[in-house]
């Protein structure tokens, strides 16, 4: 297939992908900051909110201060913003259109009534409560149907893998960027053992990533700071966690090697990585430095990405 | 013939008896609701969105594309009328090929002084880099539209060909599915000629032409100028249907005169390209050299002989509406026949007598702009404001060789369903016609575009035109 058209289905992908992860960023934090200072502390969730959708430079030029009016406007509808939600989808559209001999009819229908809805939203108008809900569940079923119509219409061929590798290094980089900015209050510090105001917190990690109950089959436990990074980090039936997008990511990419004949460095770098989440035990990421490894994971995650790009797009 | 000719019906004769081919269209238009047909035409219009253009920009006010109205009366066509037809498309299309071999290498039409000179090298789509080179398999022109028009029951004019890039044949393929999924009983009482098979005739013209270094299964890409072209559906629908990669300018790229298109598994080969792009951005390096679309080097590759460009550079010198004039001395030259195909009467304004003629008669005479197209640049006298015709006098004395005039037609009509009910309006045909190595192939009937405004004679998508199926009956 030509590269240009694999380059526009890998990203089509990772936008619907990231428009999916800012609007969980949104409700999570929107439910934070309602919170009684006694339950959430007194740090400022919208910042957070700014620098977990990795855009905090950005916004600091457009906005003094991160309120909940402008960092919404900003992460949802911001033009300025080429992450923000309407870019994602505006990009997506865009791709998609281009691409649309590579789509399926209901992929395209996806993306292209999300967009004519989306004109219905308006920033002021997500001052209301339900308004907000309103946006951010379509924004969310926006996500499930394309994602859905790929996976149920898609030929399994080389358009579909490129369209999962999309979706899966997103995913991951999504994750990761939840850990690397929340990574604090998943650290054991002793002055606050037992307190409740973390505990908060990481529930809103848990709902970024709609794992809340997901942690609550798995462990059976009430939340712990070291299972709630196991269940993101390590845990493989947990699809938002880094060692499920990595199988995934590693099975995709040898169903492209299959299929073309041969492999390269993508199919390498992956595969490294895999094994280093296979291999790695929790408390040993803990020990190491919680931190570090995340920070590791987002590089070698965005280095997959240029080596997808570099093998495959151009 | 202004206006005081009757106008020919394709259904109803003026006496109002119905004309054998519609009889039974007649028929089941006479039982069908006025309002039942409304519903039907909004149903069209719904499944055009759903099978195809629902990949047009729909609901987006900057959209550059839009859905063409469609009308569900179908135009009838009998196959002797057909055969006639199809005979003169291929004579014409034959002619247009050898005259542009010729007119590319050894001229033997201009110093016959059959064609006047500057009418070729003074030509703005006139390709001097096309001077000498021979083109793959010598065919210039693989995919043609010939616009015809008709007067009455036996006279069929060629009022335009279309020689560089025709579109619309989308709307062909589209309004026979619409129509068969919106009246199958229609369908049981006509025998209808198919056209679906159009996609697969094309991808077997363009292999067909294929350079002789190619392989035995080529390589065939259609190349869009992208999304923004007002014809990208057309290109993608086309694509789909042929099972060809669609290709930017940006996906080629060419090594050592090959052309390549960059794949996911690495360079391949490209040996025919569907260009849906002008000669002036093919290749930056030759044409214009701001062209972001084209792929730097592909003239030389074509020179080079090792790729086919469908159509061939510098087909444009054939369509133009001043050679058009010209087209019944160059089928008699060419293949020594007499032209099938009528060219409708024209009066060439470079002439001085011919000149005097047209200013004499301004107001009842149709003046078009030599190279213009789409419906624009033209004056229709009868329809003129005084102060129109006034500014065409004047564009016509200071530039006289830059029109032609012709009378005003009395295209026939068809029966269309318009707001009011049903009405006679005017149409017009596109065939497509498709030059192989092996053959030429056209299917029955083609594109009829239909002038939905009362009176109107402009069929033009661009002001208001609409389409219709085109049925040719077998016998």
């Amino acid at each position: 297939m030509l590269s240009r058209t694999a380059d526009n289905l890998f990203w089509l992908a990772r936008y619907v992908e990231r428009a999916e992860y800012l609007a969980r960023i949104i409700e999570a934090s929107t439910r934070l900051a309602n919170l009684p200072s006694a339950y959430a502390g007194t740090s400022n969730e919208w910042e957070s909110a700014v620098a977990t959708a990795g855009c905090a430079h950005l916004f600091y030029q457009a906005h003094d201060k991160a309120t909940r009016e402008t960092v919404i406007d900003f992460l949802a509808f911001s033009p300025d913003n080429p992450s923000s939600i309407r870019s994602c989808f505006e990009v997506a559209r865009t791709n998609a259109r281009s691409v649309r001999t590579a789509l399926t009819v209901e992929m395209w229908d996806a993306i292209n009534a999300a967009w004519l809805e989306l004109s219905k939203y308006r920033a002021s108008g997500l001052n209301q409560d339900e308004h907000l809900a309103n946006f951010l569940s379509f924004v969310k079923e926006t996500g499930l149907r394309f994602d859905g119509s790929a996976y149920r219409t898609m030929l399994r061929s080389d358009g579909y893998w490129f369209s999962r590798l999309g979706v899966m290094i997103e995913r991951a980089d999504n994750t990761a960027r939840i850990l690397d900015v929340k990574y604090h209050v998943l650290l054991p510090g002793a002055e606050q053992v037992g307190g409740s105001l973390d505990y908060f917190q990481w529930s809103a990690i848990l709902r970024a990533v709609s794992a809340l109950t997901a942690y609550h089959w798995v462990y059976k436990e009430s939340l712990k700071p070291w299972l709630v990074a196991d269940l993101l980090i390590l845990n493989d039936q947990m699809p938002r966690s880094l060692a499920a997008c990595y199988e995934s990511i590693v099975r995709n990419l040898d169903s492209l090697s299959l299929a073309y004949g041969r492999q390269g460095p993508a199919q390498r770098a992956a595969r490294a990585t895999r094994t280093k989440l296979e291999s790695a035990r929790i408390e040993d990421i803990f020990q190491s430095g919680l931190h570090e490894f995340v920070s590791d994971f987002i590089t070698e995650n965005n280095r997959l990405g240029a080596a997808i790009t570099q093998q495959y797009l151009t | 013939m202004a206006g005081d000719a009757p106008i020919f019906d394709e259904m109803n004769l003026a006496d109002g008896a119905v004309r054998p081919a519609y009889e039974t269209l007649a028929r089941w238009l006479k039982t069908i609701p006025t309002d039942l047909l409304a519903t039907r035409s909004r149903e069209a219009e719904a499944l055009f969105r759903r099978i195809g253009i629902t990949f047009a920009v729909y609901g987006d006010a900057a959209s550059t594309e839009r859905l063409i109205p469609f009308d569900v009366i179908p135009r009838v066509l009998t196959n002797d009328e057909w055969v006639r037809l199809s005979k003169g498309l291929t004579q014409r299309v034959r002619a247009i090929n050898a005259f542009l071999g010729d007119v590319y290498t050894k001229r033997e039409i201009l110093r016959a002084g059959i064609v006047p000179e500057d009418l070729v090298y003074q030509n703005p789509a006139f390709r001097p880099e096309m001077n000498q080179q021979p083109v793959p398999h010598g065919i210039y022109v693989m995919i043609a539209g010939i616009d015809i028009v008709r007067v009455d029951a036996d006279t069929f004019y060629v009022l335009e060909d279309n020689a560089r890039t025709p579109s619309g044949v989308s709307y062909m393929l589209e309004n026979r599915e619409v129509m068969i999924r919106l009246f199958p009983e229609l369908f049981s009482q006509h025998r209808v000629a198919p056209v679906e098979n159009y996609t697969d005739d094309l991808l077997a013209t363009m292999k067909s032409v294929a350079p002789r270094s190619a392989s035995s299964d080529p390589t065939c890409v259609l190349l869009t100028p992208g999304l923004f072209n007002s014809a990208y559906y057309e290109h993608t629908f086309l694509a789909d249907k042929l099972g060809v990669e669609l290709v930017e300018g940006r996906d080629l790229f060419v090594k050592a005169d090959v052309v390549y298109m960059r794949t996911t598994e690495g360079p391949k080969r490209v040996d025919v390209i569907y260009r849906r792009l002008d000669d002036d951005f093919l290749d930056p390096l030759v044409f214009r050299p701001d062209s972001a679309l084209g792929v730097p080097g592909l003239m030389s590759a074509y020179h080079a002989g090792n790729v086919t460009l469908a159509n061939a550079v510098g087909t444009g010198v054939a369509d133009d509406k001043a050679v058009y004039s010209y087209m019944p001395e160059i089928v008699k030259f060419y293949l020594g026949e007499e032209p099938i195909l009528k060219n409708v009467p024209t009066w060439r304004c470079r002439a001085p007598d011919e000149l005097k003629y047209v200013l004499d008669h301004l107001p009842e005479l149709v003046v078009k702009e030599v190279h213009g197209s789409g419906g624009y640049g033209m004056l229709i006298g009868p329809k003129a404001a005084a102060a129109e015709i006034e500014l065409f006098r004047h564009k016509l004395v200071k530039d006289p060789s830059n029109f032609i005039a012709q009378p005003t037609l009395a295209l026939s009509t068809c029966p269309t369903l318009v707001e009011e009910g049903v009405a006679p309006r005017h149409v017009d045909l596109r065939p497509f016609v498709l030059t192989g190595r092996d053959k030429v192939r056209i299917v029955p009937g083609g594109l009829t575009r239909v002038a939905l405004k009362e009176g109107s004679l402009v069929v033009n998508s661009s002001q208001g035109g609409g389409t219709k199926d085109t049925w040719v009956l077998d016998s």
